[in-house]
């Protein structure tokens, strides 16, 4: 068995006829447990293609995704209990959802059906460094504290992978830092498998490995910590 | 329910405003279903009253006029009362009259002309039943609210019989709006036949009367005793239709409660609708994050359900209460709980109906979009 997170020859395209796009074009990742990578490129490259088949958000048209050792084929509702169980997403800042509490936010995903030993809410929060605003709104957060709360929101199940989209788009370059040595940190103390897309090279020096994603092709660019 | 109740606190502006105008269509549906039952009373309590199971009026006269149209020979009633089944049969009349009482108040009544001691009858709560004088009168209890008292002559427009008031019966007896007062079937042919005191009655006016009152055992043939007895008879309840304004009342109301029932659910539906688009980027969200689509939908129709269940007793009781204030009015307004009862479950269950129907967007709401870029 596999463990981490598993693309095998994954071919993804948008539209039909004319208009055909391939977004992603037989594309093969392998990311161990305890491991942080990060795939840049430019725009429309496929960089959020990759999160959403990795996700199990969408299915490929071919090839094989595995997370932590099940393979990701199936109707919606299976692809839906392994999103709960096992995977963690960071969204953007404006995907907390408006009515809740920082506090509220991070129990969310611990409501939607039964997990297996969850972490605790109000601990991760202080892990982040929230604590003292757990019982604010989104709208009362500046953007850099909702990223913290998106990424204990996306821990909370003791997920076996990480996916984090654009992180520090709407953040300054100290608070850029910060987000990336805590989702580095998290990574390699709960094994977990974590994928960082990103424009922004600074977050490079904290990835283990770092790719480069240009019309729909994988490749690797080089060691980032060198 | 984590998810519901939050949501229900942070937007409890939308949803007081939405569970206004849902409170409010409860309070008018509750007025309107006081105000049918009402209008029932007054059209037919009357007749709900008579301890009959049928009656039989002259052969091919319409139905909305029968009670004012009808002349039957007062010998079918000895035909319908050899019939197998048919327990009772006596002689009904039945007029419109105005008239005066001694001490000044006007009145409307509606005659019902029986044979005194027959099954139609009636045994007065205060006073004395008919007896063998021929002008006394056993009027409804609303005739006294009118102004009538025990002891009061009450004097016929235009053709000035006068009548005594001998007794009154138990709660409200009204026909076509109009308060019933029971007369003897002699006095009821003369005044029928236009005749006032000292007159002379045309002979064949004492063999008149509007319908023959039944009593049938359940199953009896109603049919083959109209061929024998020459006339067409109506089940109690047909003949509501044949009081006056009935007909047309009951269907304008109801008419209005259909549309009401229609516009809350359409209007709730509106809501949630609006609504789950608003939330659409929150619900790609959830979904994206692996919230089944039964864990989305419940969200949605718990809010609706309890914005419904809250505003519908919310406006309930303020109904009931602005209700209470109406009774007291001469407006035909009756409360029947039962009735009220059946309105609200319908008004909730309808809104969730709406609901639903809106709610089910949330199914096509794609969790792919939850991780676009920014929007
Ligand atoms: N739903 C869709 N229908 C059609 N084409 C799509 C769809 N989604 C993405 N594409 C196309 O697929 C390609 C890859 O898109 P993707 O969103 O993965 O790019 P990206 O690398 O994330 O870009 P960005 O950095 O701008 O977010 C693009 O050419 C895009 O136009
Ligand atoms: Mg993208």
């Amino acid at each position: 068995m596999t463990t981490g997170l598993l693309l095998e020859r994954v071919t993804l395209r948008h539209g039909d006829g004319e208009d055909e796009t391939v977004a992603l074009d037989d594309v093969s990742l392998h990311v161990e447990p305890g491991e942080i990578v990060a795939v840049v490129g430019p725009s429309g490259a496929g960089k959020s293609s990759l999160l959403a088949v990795a996700g199990g958000l969408t299915v490929p048209d071919a090839g094989r995704v595995v997370v932590d050792g099940v393979d990701l084929a199936g109707p919606e509702r299976v692809r839906a209990r392994i999103r709960r169980t096992r995977i963690g997403y960071v969204f953007q800042s404006n995907n907390l959802l408006p009515a809740l509490t920082a506090v509220d936010q991070v129990r969310l995903p611990l409501t939607f059906g039964r997990i297996e030993n969850p972490r605790d809410p109000v601990e991760l929060l202080a892990e982040v460094g929230m604590e003292h605003k757990s019982g604010r709104r989104p709208h009362q957060l500046s953007g850099g504290e909702r990223q913290r709360v998106g990424v204990a929101r996306a821990l909370v199940t003791r997920p076996g992978v990480l996916l984090v989209d654009e992180p520090t788009s709407a953040l300054d370059r100290r608070r850029s830092h910060e987000v990336l040595a805590l989702l580095a940190q998290e990574t390699h103390e709960h094994h977990m498998a974590t994928v960082v897309v990103t424009h922004d090279h600074d977050v490079l020096r904290h990835c283990d490995r770092v790719f480069e994603m240009i019309d729909g092709r994988l490749t690797e660019e080089r060691p980032a910590m060198a | 329910m984590f998810l519901t109740l939050r949501e229900l606190a942070f937007a409890r502006g939308r949803f007081a405003l939405m569970g206004a105008v849902v409170a409010l269509i409860a309070v008018l549906m509750v007025l309107l279903s006081g105000l049918s039952v009402g209008l029932v009373n007054d059209g037919v309590s009357g007749l709900q009253k008579l301890p009959v199971t049928s009656l039989a009026f002259e052969r091919g006269v319409p139905t909305d006029s029968a009670f004012s149209r009808s002349v039957v020979d007062s010998a079918a009633v000895a035909r319908w009362a050899e019939r197998d089944g048919v327990t009772d049969a006596a002689p009904l009349g039945n007029t419109l009259v105005n008239a005066k009482s001694d001490r000044g108040t006007e009145i409307d009544l509606a005659l019902f002309g029986v044979q005194p001691g027959s099954f139609v009858d009636p045994d007065p709560a205060q006073g004395a039943r008919l007896g063998s004088a021929p002008h006394e009168i056993v009027v409804s209890a609303t005739a006294i609210d009118a102004g009538l008292r025990l002891g009061d002559t009450v004097t016929l427009d235009r053709i000035g019989t006068e009548l005594t008031v001998v007794g009154v019966l138990d709660g409200q007896h009204t026909f076509g709006h109009v308060d019933v007062g029971y007369v003897p079937l002699r006095t009821w042919q003369e005044i029928r036949a236009g005749a006032g005191p000292g007159d002379p009655v045309p002979a064949h006016a004492y063999d008149e009367i509007t319908a023959v009152a039944l009593r049938t055992a359940p199953g009896t043939d109603l049919a083959a005793g109209d061929e024998a007895a020459g006339t067409a008879s109506m089940t109690l309840e047909e003949s509501f239709g044949a009081s006056p304004g009935y007909t047309a009342e009951t269907a304008t109301l109801g008419m209005i409660q259909v549309f009401l029932y229609a516009i809350s659910a359409l209007v709730v539906g509106a809501f949630f609708t609006v609504l789950v688009i608003q939330r659409k980027p929150e619900i790609a969200v959830l979904r994206a994050m692996g919230a089944a689509t039964g864990y989305v939908l419940r969200d949605s129709l718990l809010q609706s359900a309890v914005l419904l269940v809250v505003s519908t007793v919310v406006g309930v009781a303020a109904g009931v209460a602005a209700g209470a204030g109406l009774s007291a009015t001469p407006m035909p307004f009756a409360l029947d709980l039962g009735a009220v009862g059946v309105a609200a479950l319908l008004l909730v269950a309808l809104g969730m109906v709406g609901a639903a129907v809106a709610v089910l967007r949330v199914t096509r709401v794609d969790p792919l979009t939850a991780l676009g870029g920014n929007r």
